[in-house]
């Protein structure tokens, strides 16, 4: 194998694993590290400025970095990345010094932002500091999206929610609630430099079995059902209801009804347990609350009689493969009837922009989805952008802020005259020693083998009973402070210096996970099979370094460091350090300019 | 040295051996030597050979003096028996252990100093009396402990890191050791496990007294130009004799050499010693052979390693003594004090 370049930003960046899988990239063990020390505010304001949302999603967030967390190959149970945010969140002081400068007199260019969800909030963020004009529009009566409309108050109160969208808004957008958009073309009319399509996915799927005209009254879409419970417009449910569906939006449908009143409330899958689309923790909160969750049961007909919903025939199916993918087979079980009195439809939703139309240079695809840039999240119309759900349908919050990064540094650039995709700003690295003294780091080197701390809860017969009371209490100082004790430092990288090593085998005999092997260099299919431990995960590239005074080559298999450092203390020459590295992710406000 | 102790954890995919420990379970306290010194290498070593053995942790005993070298049986075999004796008397140790328990497994670790200098009476002593053990001098040239002093073993002219020239001629450990009569000979290079792992386990294995110089570079007192036991110098004058491979009776003989190069030794416990000669001319079953061809080696400035010397057929201390198959030590009061009767007879065969 060739040497690594280890100043490539990727290369590292790769190790990282949480913040490679963060969508906005969040240096997260250097946030972990500020908890750590007791230093909220600054944990605070460094996921501000990568996540935008971050006592929001500290509570809320999808986490991709939680599976990814180098923890899980360890020692199984990841670091609760997540939960921690929100440590720094509720626990932070006064953020004002650290905010950026809005700049009062403007740069003389308009942006429009249509919707006020995430993903508009977030461009707006990012380019108000540059003297920008920034125009919002949404048709409820105030922003946020679906994080208000959508997700329930106790798994996010309204305090928190309003905290971070206000913040965004008092920098100093203009914006106009309860305004439905119904033209594009109307919208081009008010000459705007660049807009924004920030307006989500915001229609439900229906289901069309027999008996569903007859039954109208008594089924409601998932996503509309919630946000007029959100808006204050629903605030009970009574008798049996039926949840259909099996994402995030069926355990907030189903948790929500537990809460106004529901006699009983059960969810109702055609898929199998595992695959549901609803996130581990999500279909744990909910079981936990005495909702039971059946699956592999497609719905087949909504029996009535006049008019009046008697309850929901299921076939039985089971899940077998086929040419690697699952298909759902009959069991030759008799159909099972299922009564009840409501149906909350949580079945998917789409990004449907009927407002746009089709005739104005932005092009849709067959799915009916706007055809963009991947990278500049431009549209087919040189001065439209997307970003968030509208882009390229549901997601999630952290992808909205990290869409809304990319159009902002599009926006940006296209405002100046610049092409979004050729004249965009460069990922860079920088590599810091670590090094204090012999023995001494100025990172907390030492393995904490402790288990995952479980996050306390409120008193359950009062959370079921209020829809404001927020279920997770959050980790305390002291809680918070041992569960980033658990976080590997994955940043502070081990960086080797071939000319100084003198091949005495130290690194290799301290490792405690076999990363190391000195070795005759070979290609990397059958240099993965014969290092101190075999390299079975391909996704982490090998570091390879040049030859050494023996001809040999030091490969080092990144996979399961623990950063410990041990490899540097043994070295008698310094040929390994522990450098921190900081990765530069193109943003506007932060190393673009 | 490290302050931080090693971590618990271990890799996911490590293997365990045929008794369900893994390699780390054979590990021992968190060294205290300067990093990168060669005796860490050589107890990482030892390590690993006796793991990949599946021998029970608690079935050797480990037996040092004193030294860098003799403080490292803290650093390997956590689990096992040890005894760390008096600078240069460990073979009196080891030769009492092991004759109060020949079931267990004797690993010597010892220093240049503490073997070539203060103690090389008891050495040639121990190997004349051919214990059954596996004796390693961790060979640097120099007092390591005591601050870099030349010891015995430093080559006439090698200089100190100040640049100032031993005067005095070397003792070579392995010339001694075959000309008193070792059955098992080896001489190695801590920088290298490849050599070294199956060496040990062919030591271990072996009948009668085994022993193994291991070239071991002092990081803090003699790795400087100038040393012939720096890392660069030995690696730049070693030339590997025979290569030795132990394999055990589960073990598949899965290598195969060209032929000719290849000699099998069988082993009391059934395994088969793979001797693979990387010389023509090089016997590993001639003694006065050996010993010349060391000594011509070492006239030039040579470091020549591997399995220099075995005698397949050799026979130890309690063969010579003719002791009971019980270990001594299990022996009970009933066995040793027979009664008058015995005394009698005893008495009446002088008679
Ligand atoms: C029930 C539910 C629970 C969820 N829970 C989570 C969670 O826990 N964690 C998470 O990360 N994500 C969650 N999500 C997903 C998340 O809410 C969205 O991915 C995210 O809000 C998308 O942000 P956005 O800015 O693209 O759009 P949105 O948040 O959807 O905002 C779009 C805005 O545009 C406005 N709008 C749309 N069309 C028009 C129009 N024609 N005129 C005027 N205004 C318009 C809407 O009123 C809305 O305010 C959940 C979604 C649902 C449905
Ligand atoms: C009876 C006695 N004399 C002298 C010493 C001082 N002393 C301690 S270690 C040592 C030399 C050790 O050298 P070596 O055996 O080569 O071990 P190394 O430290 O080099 O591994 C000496 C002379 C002592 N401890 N006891
Ligand atoms: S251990 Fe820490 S730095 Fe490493 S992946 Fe997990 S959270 Fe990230
Ligand atoms: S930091 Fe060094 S010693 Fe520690 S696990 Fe990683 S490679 Fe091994
Ligand atoms: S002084 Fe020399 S022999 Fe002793 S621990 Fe240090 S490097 Fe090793
Ligand atoms: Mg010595």
């Amino acid at each position: 194998m060739n040497p690594t370049d280890i100043h490539a930003p990727a290369y590292f960046h790769k190790v990282v694993d949480c913040q490679w899988a963060c969508p906005a990239h969040t240096p997260v063990p250097e946030y972990i590290r500020m908890i750590a020390a007791g230093r909220y505010t600054e944990a605070y304001m460094i996921n501000w400025e990568s996540n935008v949302f971050p006592g929001i999603l500290g509570r809320t967030c999808d986490r991709p970095c939680e599976p990814a967390c180098r923890r899980v190959r360890t020692e199984e149970k990841p670091v609760a990345i997540c939960r921690l945010k929100r440590v720094a969140a509720d626990h932070k002081g006064d953020i004002e010094a650290y905010l950026p400068h809005v700049p009062t007199t403007k740069n003389g260019k308009r942006i429009a932002l249509l919707g006020a969800g995430p993903a508009s909030l977030a461009v707006a963020r990012d380019l108000l500091p540059f003297g920008y004009e920034i125009d919002m529009f949404d048709r409820d009566p105030a922003g946020g999206g679906m994080m208000r409309s959508q997700i329930p108050a106790f798994r996010l109160p309204a305090d928190v929610l309003e905290e971070e969208v206000d913040l965004i808004v008092n920098m100093g957008v203009n914006a106009t609630y309860n305004y439905e958009i119904k033209s594009m073309k109307a919208m081009l009319e008010m000459n705007y430099d660049a807009y924004f399509v920030g307006t989500g996915a915001p229609r439900g799927r229906d289901l069309d079995l027999p008996g569903r005209q007859e039954v109208d009254e008594h089924i409601s879409i998932g996503i509309d059902w919630l946000s007029s419970v959100a808006f204050g417009h629903t605030s009970s449910i009574s008798g049996k209801v039926i949840v259909m569906g099996g994402g995030n939006t069926a355990m907030d449908c189903c948790r929500t009804s537990k809460r106004l009143g529901a006699e009983s409330v059960t969810v109702v899958v055609r898929s199998g347990f595992e695959v549901m689309k609803a996130s581990e923790w999500e279909k744990e909160d909910a079981m936990s609350e005495g909702i039971p969750i059946i699956n592999n049961r497609p719905p087949k007909e909504f029996v009535h009689e006049n008019g009046k919903l008697k309850g929901v025939i299921f076939e039985c199916v089971k899940p077998v493969e086929q040419d690697g993918r699952l298909k759902y087979i009959p069991t030759g079980e008799p159909d099972v009837f299922i009564e009840c009195d409501h149906i909350l439809m949580a079945i998917g939703q789409e990004n449907h922009c009927p407002w746009i139309e089709r005739d104005i240079g932005i092009e849709f695809d067959k799915w009916d989805c706007p055809i963009l840039d991947e990278v500049t999240l431009q549209s087919t119309h040189p001065k439209i952008f997307f970003g968030g759900d509208s882009a390229f349908g549901p997601e999630n919050i952290i992808w909205a802020s990290a869409h809304a990064h990319q159009a902002a540094i599009s926006i940006h650039l296209a405002c100046q005259g610049k092409d979004p995709k050729d004249e965009r700003p460069p990922e860079g690295l920088n590599l810091i020693s670590q090094k204090m003294g012999v023995h001494e780091w100025s990172y907390d080197a030492e393995h904490d083998a402790s288990k995952r701390f479980i996050v306390p809860h409120a008193n359950r017969s009062r959370s079921l009973d209020n829809i404001k009371v927020e279920v997770e209490l959050g980790f305390d100082e002291l809680l918070g402070s041992r569960e980033a004790q658990r976080c590997l430092n994955c940043d502070v990288q081990t960086v080797f210096t071939e000319r100084l090593c003198i091949e005495c085998d130290a690194c290799v005999d301290i490792c405690p996970m076999d990363c190391i092997t000195f070795t005759n260099n070979a290609e990397e299919e059958a240099l993965r099979d014969y290092l101190t431990a075999p390299a079975k995960n391909l996704e982490q590239a090998l570091y390879v370094s040049d030859d050494l005074e023996t001809g040999r080559v030091m490969v080092k298999d990144e996979d399961v460091c623990l950063h410990c450092g041990l490899c540097a203390e043994r070295c008698p020459t310094n040929a390994w350090d522990m450098q921190k590295s900081v990765i530069h992710i193109p943003q506007l406000g932060s190393y673009a300019e | 040295m490290t302050f931080v102790p090693k971590p618990k954890v271990r890799h996911p995919l490590l293997e365990f051996n045929e008794i369900g420990l893994t390699r780390r379970d054979y590990e021992g306290s968190v060294s205290t030597l300067c990093a990168g010194c060669g005796h860490d290498s050589v107890s990482a070593a030892i390590t690993i050979a006796c793991n990949e053995m599946s021998i029970p942790p608690h079935r050797f005993a480990k037996l040092s003096g004193i030294g860098c070298s003799s403080k490292t049986p803290s650093y390997f075999l956590g689990a096992s028996h040890g005894f760390n004796s008096v600078h240069g008397r460990m073979p009196s140790v080891a030769t009492g252990a092991n004759l109060a328990n020949h079931e267990l497994y004797c690993i010597g670790v010892s220093g240049d100093g503490d073997s070539a200098s203060i103690g090389v009476g008891q050495f040639a002593h121990i190997v004349r009396r051919k214990v059954n053990m596996l004796y390693i001098v961790d060979n640097n040239g120099t007092y390591g402990l005591t601050k870099g002093q030349f010891s015995a073993t430093n080559d006439r002219g090698s200089t100190s890191k100040r640049g100032v020239p031993n005067l005095y001629s070397p003792i070579d450990l392995v010339s001694m050791a075959l000309q008193v009569g070792a059955s098992f000979v080896a001489r190695s290079f801590s920088g290298d496990k490849t050599q070294l792992v199956p060496l040990i386990k062919a030591a271990l294995m072996h009948k009668g007294f085994a022993f193994i110089d291991v070239i071991s570079p002092c990081v803090m007192f003699n790795n400087h130009n100038g040393s012939t036991k720096s890392y660069q110098y030995v690696r730049e004058h070693t030339a590997a004799m025979v290569d030795a491979q132990l394999i055990t009776p589960h073990e598949e003989i899965s290598v195969e050499y060209a032929p000719g190069t290849v000699k099998e030794v069988d082993m009391p416990d059934g395994s088969l010693l793979r001797l693979r000669k990387l010389s023509e001319t090089y016997d590993p079953h001639d003694r006065i052979g050996a010993l010349n061809h060391v000594q011509r080696a070492q006239e030039q400035g040579d470091v020549i390693t591997g399995l220099l010397y075995v005698d397949p057929i050799a026979s130890d201390l309690h063969e010579v003594l003719e002791t009971t198959s019980t270990p001594l030590n299990q022996l009970v009061e009933s066995d040793l004090c027979p009664g008058s009767e015995a005394l009698d007879g005893v008495n009446a065969s002088f008679r």
